[in-house]
């Protein structure tokens, strides 16, 4: 049995199959109670499984991912909201400073097995701080997870998986594209595994890769491009970082367009540069090329869609990256 | 006795529901009294025309903050002209109070950077999205200007909700500590989007948390602005000329309602009942302060009918101007990262340049 969902649904699907399925799970953040979340990720779920563990939590990011820390580590399944990306930096500390390392320095002993979900990204004409994608950063943190689905049948798989992981996981949700589609998503519970790419075409001349909201820019501009053959790569999980699969495409193809919305400069593309750099240079026709956020923060509406990779940017990168 | 040596829970009233004196009327000549009401009216019918700009698409997510005005021009009206202020994003009505061009306003929420460019003569912050952040801006300023020897007081805006960040602990503790000239005035509006006060702190009252500070914490009816403005006031003149054995910071908690939702994406009726918003609205601070003005003599129909029509042309007028206003060059997108722009930064604005050239608005811009 399938039901069609957007991604939304998907995700508030995927924790009532998990808060069913395994007692330890609790849902909390601000405004996922009562009224079932900004995006409504949350919808229905207080309803169906009472306020202990579908909870809202007075307004701190920091004490959200902090207490996530203590009920992970003494035998909860924590999946915490931050309600926008732009909030998460107040928590950074209990990502970076505890969750990440509580397994490394009591070796072992004690694990923080939680989940950290939240909606990110620009194109939505959102207020200020509502539109960050610091994927990178994040990727940045040993022992920290970092998922980004871009389809619905992803979103619940990887949530699952996520939630049911022995580690934290900063499972990064593109809003963009919360409710722009529907696909068949299985019902009941599955899982998808982290640390794998998806191949989303299958092409001879150049690869590109992207994640998230990205994904879909990439595949309108690839579609329209005349003559070229291209190998769409979803990595769906940053860290960590499926090498194997864009390292043996790059040697099919030769070439490579990295396709992300954060800003340029040590953004997650640098990563796979230096990757192909270590285990594929000798295959290269074409220097890799980046399409991606400028080095700017996200401006206001007024602006915003000029940040934005759109089509004619990413199309103008393969075309090059092919013509080289 | 200052208004401010009170017990926090006990609720600090000058006019009631009826517009009835029911406490010291505070000394402020007639026209002071009337231009309140001018200005409470004004940002009334600013916020009504900014929801109804948003819901026909010619601006942005939006923070109404109808029911609040009693709160934000009652305490506005307190400062003097040095003293600051630093707005959390929804003193739309307290901005307009001390000088900030409607324009600018309706520029931030229709989505231009330039309405986060504050004129000199104004003293003031631009607004705050994250919540709380602004309290441990207001608590440096403060310090600042305690540095530099100037006798300014700093007045800072958050919510029931933002008490809950260590923000506004932090903020607050390095106030008492280092007994800065601030004014912490905390909007209770009763829901912190769809959380409600009660589930935000087991404190009984917000204003009772500066006990723990070593300063005064006094609770006033947000929806009646004199009692507002007889709070603040003292507590801006304590933060210049504290007495002796008084520390300069003040907590404020104004006990009020948003009657809208908490952006124009919000939508109320998911979370709480149109009763207690009908019990609130009875506590509404216009009608509050137009029947304590008329039943004074201060006002009359002739001279609301005038204010109302002069309002609603300022209005109109402001959202004509920002509405001219052009959207930026992209280049726009590329200044102000740094105060030199950087050589990578300069590549990728020329590189946009190139295609926007090729492009146009066609090729980026989705509506």
């Amino acid at each position: 049995m399938t039901m069609n969902a957007t991604i939304i649904e998907a995700i508030n699907d995927a924790l009532h199959e998990e808060l069913a399925n395994d007692d330890r799970t609790l849902v909390f953040g601000e405004d996922v109670g009562q009224s079932g979340g900004v995006f409504r990720a949350t919808d229905g779920l207080q309803e169906a499984f009472g306020e202990e563990r579908v909870r809202d939590t007075p307004l701190s990011e920091i004490a959200i991912v902090g207490a996530a820390v203590g009920l992970a580590t003494y035998g909860y399944r924590p999946v915490a909201e931050i309600q926008f990306s732009g909030f998460l930096p107040p928590a950074f500390d209990q990502l970076v400073t505890n969750a990440s390392r509580i397994r490394w320095r009591t070796r072992g002993e004690l694990t923080a097995p939680m989940t950290v979900r939240m909606p990110y990204g620009a194109g939505v004409r959102a207020l200020e701080h509502h539109s960050e994608s610091l994927e990178a950063a994040y990727s940045h943190v040993p022992g920290l997870k970092v998922v980004i689905p871009s389809t619905p049948h992803d979103a619940k798989g990887l949530l699952l998986s996520a939630i049911r992981d022995p580690d934290p996981v900063l499972f990064m949700e593109p809003k963009h594209v919360y409710r722009s589609f529907r696909e068949e998503v299985p019902e009941g519970t599955y899982t998808e595994p982290l640390g794998e790419a998806a191949v989303r075409r299958e092409g001879e001349d150049v690869t590109v890769v992207s994640w998230g909201a990205m994904m879909h820019k990439t595949l309108e501009a690839v579609d329209e491009l005349d003559g070229v053959d291209c190998e769409v790569i979803d990595l769906r999980t940053i860290s960590p970082l499926d090498r194997r699969t864009v390292v043996e495409s790059v040697k099919k193809t030769g070439r490579c367009v990295v396709v992300h919305e954060a800003p340029k400069t040590g953004g997650f593309a640098s990563e796979l540069v230096a990757t192909i750099n270590d285990e594929a240079l000798l295959y290269l026709e074409a220097p890799v090329e980046r399409v991606t956020g400028f080095d700017v923060p996200v401006p206001l509406l007024a602006m915003e869609d000029y940040y934005i990779p759109h089509p004619p940017r990413i199309a103008a990168a393969i075309e090059e990256t092919v013509d080289f | 006795m200052s208004v401010l040596q009170r017990d926090p829970q006990d609720m600090l009233r000058v006019l009631d529901e009826d517009g009835e004196p029911v406490g010291e009327v505070p000394d402020l000549s007639d026209d002071e009294l009337v231009t309140m009401y001018r200005e409470m009216y004004l940002a009334r019918h600013f916020d009504t025309r900014a929801v109804s700009l948003q819901r026909q698409g010619r601006m942005g997510t939006y923070p109404p903050l109808s029911g609040q005005e009693g709160a934000q021009i009652g305490s506005a009206f307190a400062l003097d002209e040095e003293d600051w202020m630093f707005p959390s994003y929804r003193e739309h009505g307290a901005a307009l109070h001390r000088g900030l061009p409607l324009k600018r306003t309706l520029l931030y929420w229709m989505g231009h950077e330039k309405g986060n460019q504050i004129p000199d003569h104004v003293n003031m912050f631009p607004v705050a999205v994250p919540i709380a952040t602004q309290i441990l801006h207001a608590t440096g300023a403060a310090w600042a200007k305690k540095l530099q020897d100037k006798n300014e007081a700093v007045i800072c805006y958050f919510g029931d909700g933002g008490t809950s960040e260590g923000d506004f602990h932090e903020g607050l503790n390095f106030a008492g500590v280092f007994d800065t000239p601030n004014v912490f005035f905390c909007n209770n509006n009763q829901w912190a989007i769809s959380v409600p006060r009660e589930r935000q702190t087991a404190s009984a009252t917000i204003a009772q948390k500066a006990v723990a500070y070593g300063f005064e914490g006094v609770q006033v009816d947000g929806m009646d602005p004199l009692a507002v403005y007889a709070a603040t006031r003292a507590a801006v003149e304590k933060a210049k000329n504290p007495g002796e054995g008084e520390r300069r910071p003040t907590l404020i908690e104004a006990v009020q309602y948003r009657f809208g939702a908490h952006t124009t994406a919000d939508d109320p009726t998911v979370y709480r009942d149109s009763d207690e918003v009908e019990q609130w609205k009875k506590k509404d601070p216009i009608p509050r302060l137009e029947r304590f003005l008329r039943d004074t003599g201060r006002l009359d129909d002739e001279k609301v009918d005038a204010i109302h029509a002069e309002v609603e042309d300022q209005v109109a007028t402001a959202i004509k101007e920002a509405e001219a206003e052009p959207r930026p060059e992209p280049e726009e997108m590329f200044n102000n990262v740094f105060a030199e722009m950087t050589p990578e930064i300069r590549a990728q604005a020329d590189e946009f340049a190139e295609l926007y050239e090729k492009h146009g608005d066609e090729g980026f811009l989705r509506e």
